[in-house]
């Protein structure tokens, strides 16, 4: 089964530049009762975002109007917590396409990886380059090529080169799945329950 | 150039040799016996055991499993329980919220149509699946287990390799009971050395996250060593195992020793008779090599643990209970707007104490702290003793069996008395999503494992502590030290 395909992308982006952000921020628990995978960013930092009557909170970033775009940019040790996919889907399905930081918790970046949602880490300092940048002029433009591994703050032409799993960025950049591909290789685990 | 060959290749093989020398650490050992596939370039993948799943994280697995009209390749080592959503009290009546009884509903369904066992509501085995697992004897020394929850780190106490997974990868494991995996870095963390009184295994996971912060383990399988360790008993290392994930660390894991092995023993589904015999043979070889090489090892003093509290927002935000709350200016520029966040989020101030500040509500219960014994030690404790009025208390039994093993212990009548009502099993107030809920701006010391904002209900404050603590807040209405309550020659 094909999955979303990612190979490049040119966009504004949303800063928050807060650490440890875990996905009980990301999607509290109380909006994980969909049976789907769909809608779940209209909850997305439901609680930063909206205060208790549901009106939208001015002061938090995705309530002003000037900042906007498909990348995320956020503090260090993004998505830590819960094992919750419904983060990785709140996050897509509010639009965003890649989410950058200087650290991401383990079981964030596979469920992100795994719904074309692209973790990007960056060093401390590109990290602040791109906060400087944003805060400098809200519509300031990153570019990231994940064929090329590099991530670019193309005011400034400031650029860094990032790690992904080669099998993973095949699988991105394709489309690919990973159940395709143990599928794949069924036999073996036939083979491999039939020594034990 | 022949001379320069000869040489190079000798290093190779000499090199060689000390690798296969060299010892191997227990995660190794469990990993590359579960190894189905190993391919450059690839994640391993990797055979699973047994796949733990609940109401939350599974609808969506089985979705993709019908778009793709595939079975679950191995249903009978898939297990599945409701814990998340349900009520924890007027279980036998329907669950009133709409969404969680449609949610429970459909893992009913689900587990029908594709053949799974089902411990749901009303069934003997239900609870907590990080409970009902290891208690049911499905969790073993030497296994590999999965759940679409990040507490499965838990079973690692058994010497297993247990962790979280996405709904993604649900739906993988059911497709082929397969994970495809990297194997991540090794590292060791010894306690050594004698607890004081009053301090346990939940102070003691708190303390090294304190130290290692709520990142510190991210890319590491995590085993817990030493003495103090090797002095737990299993349910204590669940604790352990259990928070593994609050320092970001993939698993934790636990040499298995006799005291792992007499836990198993008997169990309903642990091995009978001869596959006994041969299964406690394979476990006695399941441990870390003298030579085995981690890639960070740990090392703390079990004296210098006080019982410990939270007072931020991760669980890596801890103090000894007498300690006071850090000052903003002690972090570095860059993280200190994060820190002021939390404090202002908790109601805090730089330099706070929180021995002696008030407490509205005490959550005894979770994944974390709801097994029988920690219900023993709670129970032995507020024994005569009253709730302060101003606290509702609330023990949530981790599942169905530590709920009749308390009544049948007379448990509950002590908690009755001492204004502590035992409820029904699930995971309540650990997570703000079913009808258990701290309200806006109330402070809860809670037994559960995480702290963050809005975690136990929308703007809810937690103090994460052990059950002692807990219950002794409880009495006194205000953040305890349980020291206060010992006598001094108990303290010795």
């Amino acid at each position: 089964m094909s999955t979303k395909i990612f190979k490049h992308i040119q966009t504004s982006v949303v800063p928050l530049p807060i650490e440890n952000i875990d996905t009980d921020q990301i999607i509290p628990a109380r909006f994980l009762k969909a049976t789907t995978r769909e809608g779940f960013g209209n909850n997305l930092f439901r609680d930063w975002r909206f205060d208790g009557d549901d009106n939208p909170k001015q002061e938090f970033v995705l309530n002003n109007p000037n900042y906007g775009g498909k990348i995320l940019v956020a503090g260090k040790n993004f998505g830590c917590g819960s094992s919750r996919e419904h983060a990785a889907w709140a996050i897509a399905d509010y639009g965003f396409d890649a989410v950058v930081s200087s650290f991401f918790a383990d079981i964030f970046k596979g469920n992100a990886l795994n719904n074309g949602l692209l973790p990007v880490q960056v060093s401390e300092d590109f990290l602040k380059k791109i906060f400087d940048a944003v805060y400098a002029d809200e519509h300031a433009v990153v570019e990231i090529d994940l064929v090329d591994q590099f991530i670019k703050i193309v005011a400034t032409g400031e650029q860094e080169t990032f790690e992904v799993n080669p099998y993973k960025k095949a699988c991105m950049t394709n489309g690919y799945d990973d159940i395709d591909y143990i599928l794949s290789k069924k036999e073996l685990v036939e083979e491999f329950e039939e020594k034990r | 150039m022949d001379t320069i060959n000869n040489h190079k290749s000798k290093i190779l093989s000499f090199g060689e040799d000390l690798g296969e020398a060299m010892g191997q650490t227990l995660f190794d050992k469990i990993w590359d016996a579960h190894v189905v596939s190993s391919n450059e370039g690839f994640p391993d993948i990797l055979y699973i055991d047994t796949h733990f799943i609940h109401e939350v994280t599974s609808p969506q697995a089985f979705d993709g499993l019908r778009t793709r009209g595939l079975p679950v390749f191995r249903p009978k080592q898939t297990v599945a329980t409701a814990d998340h959503n349900v009520p924890t009290i007027d279980q036998h009546l329907p669950i009133k919220e709409e969404l969680s009884r449609y949610q429970v509903d459909m893992l009913t369904k689900n587990c029908k149509e594709f053949g799974i066992e089902l411990y749901g509501l009303g069934h003997p085995f239900q609870g907590i699946v990080h409970v009902i697992g290891p208690e049911l004897g499905i969790t073993r020394p030497g296994g590999t287990y999965v759940c679409g929850d990040s507490h499965t780190s838990t079973h690692g106490a058994f010497g297993a390799i247990a962790f979280g997974i996405g709904t993604s990868q649900v739906e993988q494991v059911m497709a082929t009971q397969c994970l495809l995996q990297s194997r991540p870095k090794r590292m060791k963390i010894e306690v050594n050395g004698k607890l004081q009184k009053g301090v346990g295994a939940k102070d003691i996971i708190l303390y090294i996250i304190s130290k290692t912060s709520a990142a510190g383990g991210t890319g590491y399988a995590v085993e817990y060593a030493g003495d103090t360790i090797r002095s737990l008993s299993m349910e204590g290392r669940m604790t352990i195992c259990n928070m593994s994930i609050e320092m970001g660390a993939r698993c934790g894991l636990i040499a298995p020793d006799d005291t792992t092995i007499e836990y198993v023993k008997g169990r309903e589904f642990a091995p009978k008779g001869e596959e006994w015999d041969k299964a406690v043979a394979y476990w006695k070889t399941l441990y870390s090599d003298a030579d085995a090489a981690f890639d960070e090892v740990l090392s703390f003093k079990a004296e210098d643990i006080e019982p410990m509290i939270t007072y931020g927002t991760n669980p890596g935000m801890g103090i000894g209970v007498t300690q006071h709350v850090p000052e903003t200016a002690s972090f570095e520029a860059k993280e200190q707007g994060s820190y002021k966040k939390a404090l202002d989020y908790m109601g805090l101030h730089d330099d706070e104490q929180l021995l002696g500040k008030p407490i509205d509500y005490v959550f005894i219960g979770s994944c974390t702290n709801s097994r029988i014994e920690d219900l023993r030690q709670v129970a032995e404790f507020v024994k005569g003793k009253h709730k302060a009025d101003s606290v509702t208390v609330w023990v949530v039994p981790g599942s169905k069996q530590v709920q009749e093993q308390a009544i049948r212990e007379g448990l509950d009548k002590i908690f009755d008395a001492a204004g502590f009502p035992l409820r029904e099993p699930g995971c309540s107030a650990c997570l703000g999503m079913n009808e258990d809920k701290i309200p806006a701006g109330k402070y809860c010391v809670s037994t559960s494992n995480r702290n963050f904002e809005g975690r136990q209900g929308p703007n809810s404050r937690t103090f994460l502590a052990s059950p002692l603590t807990a219950a002794a807040s409880a009495i006194t209405g205000v953040v305890t030290d349980i020291r206060s309550f010992l006598s001094e020659s108990e303290l010795v």
